[in-house]
Parts: structure tokens; sequence; C-alpha cells
């Protein structure tokens, strides 16, 4: 269960590594991203991974795992604890050649080095008219987590989604996790990956397909994860799998739901929901993060503005975090993020049921 | 005897058909000016010597030029008489005839000067006390200078007739600091700097009517009107940037990769002395110490942070001690010949692995803060004027230059007359090119990428973004 702690979750130093791929097999999101990490380490040289514990402690939460035993040093650097500094420092490595990939332990810790990531990454290619190209990948955990409270729980999709020049990225399962961090790697532009703590240990299929190494999701499309018929919904993260719950619970009471998982907050493929949104007629938002100049608000703002509009015949509905910095008792923080029941009342409510 | 020279004296009318004889004027009315400006420089001297300024003392090896400071007399009826003043009317004959006749193999090819001794943080030695400059290096280095000035006084020009909008932070009185710098270092080795960046983006070789269009917002900018004064890029220039204190992660940054890359490579990262106390610096001086990164931290010392002087910023004014665990020397940043050797010590410092170093260079900027900035609430007129006259590097070069014979008067007049005329077209150009236009507002968003659609101010406006 993912909701378990994930000081429990947290494999021991000398566990074995992940078992090769087979044809379709269960591979958790932290696998997923190791994976990617050792093929673009492997496929390109200029790709080194940079931030706190990553290389000798295996990462804080084991996404590199073995990488710095394989590559050493040069490729996998701890940094100490100096997010404004080494985000910078990563940044001006881009600049001058390099494809780095700058974890930040959580994305709450990335608010001190923002101001490297929005006026040194995202803008100088506009601002040098295309000459100087920024290809670093920012990554780590966004969002709540599991009883770490208010200054560890923050979602930044709405911040980074914010700001023209970014690309930010929002995976959900495995495919999702591997896919985007190779294509983020890859993109000659400055990525945001927001990752979730709670899925680093959660299993999801892996097709064959998808274990190979030249895998890779096209950043800016939105996979419709279940098809359906009387509702839209739209989520990106860990709600994803919270709507697919909501939406076999809703199909025993006859409510078949379409589930987009969004995969890419910016630029939004606003064009698959526009086209589920033309055949339902009814569309709920689901994210983690605070309503106010959230990704939902966007998602509807944006439907209003194109065809889609006409064709909904229910205000579009918003499932947020609720509107407070998040509490640390059980029963506070469950109730402070959407859960299945939440979205489950939200289609009802938009349904008209 | 060469054909230039041949043409020279044929051409001067004291000399006529004297090709026969050695190519060395022995005795001819240059040496009336040379007195002049032997005797001009020397009061010069004399200032300096009270400002406790560079010495310009010198050993001159010996061409014809030598030949006038010894006293040989002119040959001919236009020497002054006895107790009359220089600089009457044959004076300025002289001088008119003087262009036409001096030719340069009367110049020393180069002088050996003596330069301030540097303070030194936790080196052993720092760069030596004499440097030797060539006449050629002089040249290049007085016109440099001379350049960046004329092309800081037009944009402060052009700003006041509201051609250039926003920031525009001048450089005028820093020149010895982006020429001594650039003198010292490849063309290969990276810079990065804040946003009083003009002079630096000139050095690394942007040409000035780019620099002046990117300043008026043209499409002849050197970033195409999309940045602006604090934002010039050029090959192994990363701006131009306009958060106090983040280009120095980024420096670094830069320094990572060139030790990545293992070509042998350094980057300088500058700031002022107001950025000295941003934490991101000392993050950074941390990670390039303890990953020995061949960085170069760079404080251009202007004595003022926009409005506040040193003394009411910093705990400890000693910026080049701020490194604490890392070395740091601080320079006479007025003193072009000081800046370069201090730079060629750190650069070899840097690239032999011995990792980081900070310097300091004592600098002055005439200029307030920005344009919107008059300068002088605090600070006094009289201090500005003070460092103009005792301590201008423009002046201090030239000084140096002519009394020790590596050039004439006229000549640097020459080159200042063709600097302006330079300058002159740079802003015609850049006042007259057309801006950008509108279609490309979406442009370069991204790199590398198809085009795509980007919003307006309203959802039917739509402009297409292409890399």
């Amino acid at each position: 269960d993912y909701r378990l702690p994930p000081l429990l979750k947290r494999p021991l130093p000398h566990a074995p590594p992940p078992s090769p791929p087979a044809a379709v097999s269960q591979v958790t999101v932290r696998d997923a991203l190791n994976q990617a990490l050792d093929e673009e380490l492997e496929r390109d040289e200029r790709v080194f991974l940079l931030g706190e514990e990553v290389a000798q402690y295996d990462g804080a939460y084991k996404i590199s795992r073995g990488l710095w035993k394989k590559y050493g040093d040069k490729r996998v650097i701890d940094t100490p604890i100096s997010e404004m500094g080494f985000a910078g420092i990563a940044v001006g490595a881009a600049m001058a050649g390099l494809r780095p990939v700058c974890e930040f332990m959580t994305f709450n810790f990335s608010m001190q080095a923002i101001d490297q990531v929005i006026n040194s990454a995202a803008k100088t290619c506009y601002m040098s008219a295309g000459s100087i190209a920024v290809p670093i990948v920012f990554r780590g955990p966004n969002g709540a987590s599991a009883g770490v409270a208010a200054q560890h729980s923050q979602c930044f999709a709405a911040w980074y989604g914010h700001c023209p020049g970014l690309k930010v990225v929002s995976p959900w399962s495995s495919e999702d996790a591997k896919g985007l961090l190779k294509a983020a790697i890859r993109d000659d532009n400055p990525v945001v990956m927001l990752e979730s703590e709670l899925l680093y240990g959660v299993p999801f299929e892996m097709s064959e397909q998808a274990q190979s190494k030249e895998f890779v999701i096209p950043i800016g499309k939105a996979k419709i994860e279940r098809q359906g018929t009387h509702v839209t919904l739209v989520a990106h993260s860990r709600p994803v799998g919270h709507c697919v719950e909501a939406a076999a619970v809703l199909s025993k009471e006859g409510v078949e739901c379409e589930v987009i998982n969004l995969r890419t907050i910016r630029p939004m493929d606003i064009e698959t929901v526009e086209a589920s949104v033309v055949k339902t007629n009814h569309l709920v938002t689901v994210e983690g993060g605070w309503p106010q100049f959230g990704v939902g608000a966007e998602i509807c703002a944006r439907i209003m503005e194109g065809p889609a509009f006409n064709y909904l015949d229910a205000p579009a509905v918003r499932v947020t975090g609720a509107d407070v910095p998040m509490p640390y008792a059980k029963i506070l923080e469950d109730n402070s993020i959407p859960q299945v029941k939440d979205i489950v009342f939200a289609v009802k409510k938009a349904l008209n049921m | 005897m060469p054909a230039g020279k041949q043409d020279l004296l044929s051409r001067c009318f004291f000399f006529g058909e004297e090709q026969g004889r050695s190519a060395q004027p022995i005795g001819c009315i240059c040496s009336v000016p040379t007195r002049r400006a032997v005797r001009v420089s020397a009061q010069r001297g004399g200032a300096e010597g009270s400002s406790g300024g560079a010495s310009t003392a010198a050993r001159v090896p010996h061409t014809g030029g030598a030949l006038h400071r010894t006293g040989a007399r002119p040959r001919n009826g236009l020497e002054p008489a006895a107790g009359e003043r220089q600089g009457g009317w044959r004076d300025q004959q002289a001088s008119r005839v003087m262009v036409a006749s001096r030719n340069y193999g009367d110049f020393a090819s180069e002088a050996t000067f003596e330069i301030k001794k540097c303070d030194l943080h936790r080196l052993e030695e720092g760069p030596g006390t004499t440097a030797v400059m060539t006449r050629e290096e002089g040249l290049q280095y007085y016109k440099t200078m001379q350049t960046i000035r004329r092309m800081e006084l037009k944009s402060d020009q052009l700003y006041k007739q509201k051609i250039i909008r926003g920031f525009c932070h001048l450089y005028d009185g820093q020149e010895a600091c982006c020429v001594g710098i650039e003198a010292a270092i490849k063309p290969t080795d990276h810079v990065i700097t804040a946003y009083r960046a003009h002079g630096f983006t000139y050095t690394r070789g942007v040409p000035v009517r780019e620099i002046l269009a990117e300043l008026t917002g043209r499409k002849g900018g050197c970033a195409k009107g999309k940045g602006g004064s604090m934002h010039m890029y050029t090959k192994n220039f990363y701006g131009g940037n306009g958060i106090v204190g983040a280009q120095v992660p980024l420096g670094a940054g830069i320094a990572l990769a060139c030790k990545y890359f293992g070509k042998n490579e350094i980057a300088l990262a500058l700031y002022g002395d107001g950025a000295a106390n941003q934490g991101q610096i000392f993050e950074t001086y941390n990670m390039a110490a303890l990953w020995k990164l061949p960085c170069i931290f760079i404080c251009e010392n202007n004595r003022y942070g926009m409005g506040t002087s040193v003394e009411r910023a910093a705990a400890s004014t000693d910026y080049y001690k701020r490194g604490y665990f890392i070395p740091g020397l601080r320079v006479d940043g007025m003193d072009v010949l000081c800046v370069r050797e201090a730079m060629k010590f750190a650069a070899e410092y840097c690239r032999s692995g011995k990792g980081p170093l900070v310097m300091e260079l004592q600098t002055y900027r005439y200029h307030g803060h920005s344009m919107s900035d008059p300068g002088i609430s605090y600070r006094t007129r009289e201090e500005i004027q003070e460092v103009r006259s005792k301590s201008d590097p423009i002046t201090l070069l030239k000084d140096r230059m002519v009394n020790n014979n590596l050039a004439s008067v006229e000549e640097l007049k020459e080159i200042d007359v063709a600097v302006r005329k330079e300058i002159e077209e740079a802003a015609q150009f850049a006042t007259t090119d057309p801006e950008p236009p509108l279609e490309e507002l979406g442009y370069h968003i991204y790199f590398n990428e198809p085009p795509f659609e980007v919003r307006g101010p309203n959802q039917w406006i739509k402009y297409k973004s292409v890399s």
C-alpha cells in the first residue's frame, strides 16, 4: 500500500538490484527512474547527475541507487546543502555544453533556488534570441507526502507551469516516469520533472517496449488512461491513480469516466482534453495542489476559451488540495488532499446525480 | 630602406633628397612637439606621483626617437627662438607637418613599467611589480578603452534622448578592468558578468554597432532586440545577467564544464562590491574550492553598490579575503597593466589545477549606478573629479605611452578621431535599424523545437514560436 510512510518502504542497502526486464513486468516508479538515469548516463557522456545525497547515499529516495558506483565521481556528484548555489552551477554547466540532471531532494527546497530555475534557466534562450541553450533537467519529488507537514508538502506544478521557457512534466506510472525522464534529458530545454514520493515504491506494468533503451514519451502529449463516455476526469501525478480508482467505483453505478493523464503541465495538451469534453460533455479536474491559480483553474479557463465550451452540459468542477498549509495529524492530512470519495462526489455533482 | 619610410622622408620637406643617408632623422622639427609632449606629461607625472599612481619610470630601447631627447638641434631655421613660448604658431605649424613627417620607426617597440604590488591573501607570492608593454599592445589597449569610453558616453546621450529605454548601467571609468582581463586570457576561456556588461560584451567580440543596436532595441542588436542592456551574449560570454549575484554560481558551473571537458579552459565570474554580500556567492566559493573548479571570482569593487558605499554594506570591505579558504589578490583596477598582470597570474594559477581564486579589482564608475541615478547623492562631485584627474585609466595609459615614446600625442589623437567616427557610425546604425518584426515576439522560447503557437494578450492573438 503506497500510503505507508516512506521509511517503512525504503529498501535495505544490500537489497538486490531490480530483476532484468521480462516481456511485461511489474516495475516500481523508483526502478523506472533508475533505469532512465542509467540509460541516459550511458548514452551521452555530457549527462551527469548532481544533488544532495545522490552519489554515495544512493539517493535520498534511492532513485540513483548504484549509479555512483557505476559511473563515478565525475558523472554523479554529491553537493553540499546549497540549493541556490548548486542549481546555479548546474545551469551554468548546461550553458557551457553539459546536460545536467539537477535533483532537488524535494521541490520545496527548490524555492530557495527558484531564481536560478526561472531567471537563469527558463528565460535565457529567449533573452539571447536563441544563442544560448540550457539543456537541464530539474527533478525531484513534488507535492504531498505522508506526515511531513506544511513545509515539505507543497505542490509546485502551478508555480513552474506558469513560466514560459520551461517545460514541466508530471509522471504518474512507471512508463510515464521512465519515458518522460528520458525525454527530458534529451530535450535541449530546461525541464522541471515533478515526481511523487508516494509513487516511488508503487509497481506498475511496463511493456517490453517501455523497458527498451529507446523508450521516450513525447513531452506535451497527454494519455487517455481509461476510455469513458459520461465525464472527463483530468489529472496529473498521483491523483491519476485516484481517478482510476474513482472510475472503477463509479462504473459500478453505471457512470463511465474517461481518465486523462496530463503527463505534461507545460506545454499542456489541451486538445486531448477538449476532444474528450466534446465527447462526454462534463469535466472534472483533479490535482493535489491548492485551488487558487492551479492546474485545474488553467484547464477550466482554456476549455472556456475553446470549442469545447459549447459542449459542456454543466460547469467544470475542480477537485484540489484543501486551501490550507498541509497539517500533520493523519485525519487532517488525509482530508487536505483529494481522495477517491471526493472525486466520486465531484463527478456526481457534475452529472447532477 | 622600406618604401613607406622613403615616402615619408621625401614628403618631409626637411630631408628632401636624403635617401642615401641613414633613415634616422637626426634633427628636425619633430623635436619641438616631442619636447612639449615630454613637458606636459612630466607635469602629469608629477600629479600622478602625488596621488600614489603608478610610476612611469622606463627603460627605453633606443631608436631614432631617443635622439630627440639628447638635445640634437634642428638643422634648419624653424627652431623656435630662445625664450619663445611653446604652443605658439610654430608649434602648430610643426604639428601639422608632424603628422605627415613622423614615421613610426621613431618609437620604442616596448617599454617596462612599474605597477602597484597586489595585496595577497593566502598566497605566498603574487603578480610581479613590473610589466612589459609593447607599442602594439599599448595602442590596442588604448583604442579598446577609448572605444568603450566613447560607446558608454554615446549610450548616455542616446538614453537622455529616450532612444534607449529601461536599464542602462554604464562602464566608463572601469575600462581598464575588461581590457586588462581580456589581454590576459584566451578567446577560448569563458566570461560571465553582471548587468554592467557593455565593456565585456565589446572585449569578448561583439561589434559596437550590435551593442548599440541592442540597447536601442533593434533587430540588428546582438540579441535581436530581445535582451536589451543586461542580456547581451556571444561565444564564450554568458552575459549580461540581471539578478544580482546569480551569475556567480553560473560561472562556477561553466568552470565545472571546463573541468569536465578537460580542454584547459577557465571561467571568470565577475560581480560587484554590492553583489559580494550575496549568500549564493558563498555557497559557490564553497563548492568551487571543494571541487577545485577552474573558476576565478573577480569582484569589480567600484566602491558603491547602487547608492550604498562599501563601508555601509560590508562588515569587511576586504573583498579579496571574503573567499576565506580561497586565495585572493587585490588589484589596482584603474591600471590596465596591473589588471593584466594579475589576470595572467590568476589564469596560470587556475589552469594549473590549484582551484579557484578571488580577485578584487579596485575601480571606479564615473556615472551613477544606472542612467536613472545621477550619482551625486551618495558621493561628491569632487570625489568623481579627483578620480577622473588622477586615476583615469585611459589617461594613465596615454601618459605612459607618450612619456616612454611608445606613441605620440598626435597618433593617439588620430585614434581618438577614428574611434569617435566608429561610434558615430554605430550610433547611426543603432538609431536607423528597424525594430524586430512583431511576428518574432514568440520566437526563441525554446531551443531546437518544432514551431508552436504562443498566446498573446488575449486568446485570439496568437504568435508563432520558432526556434
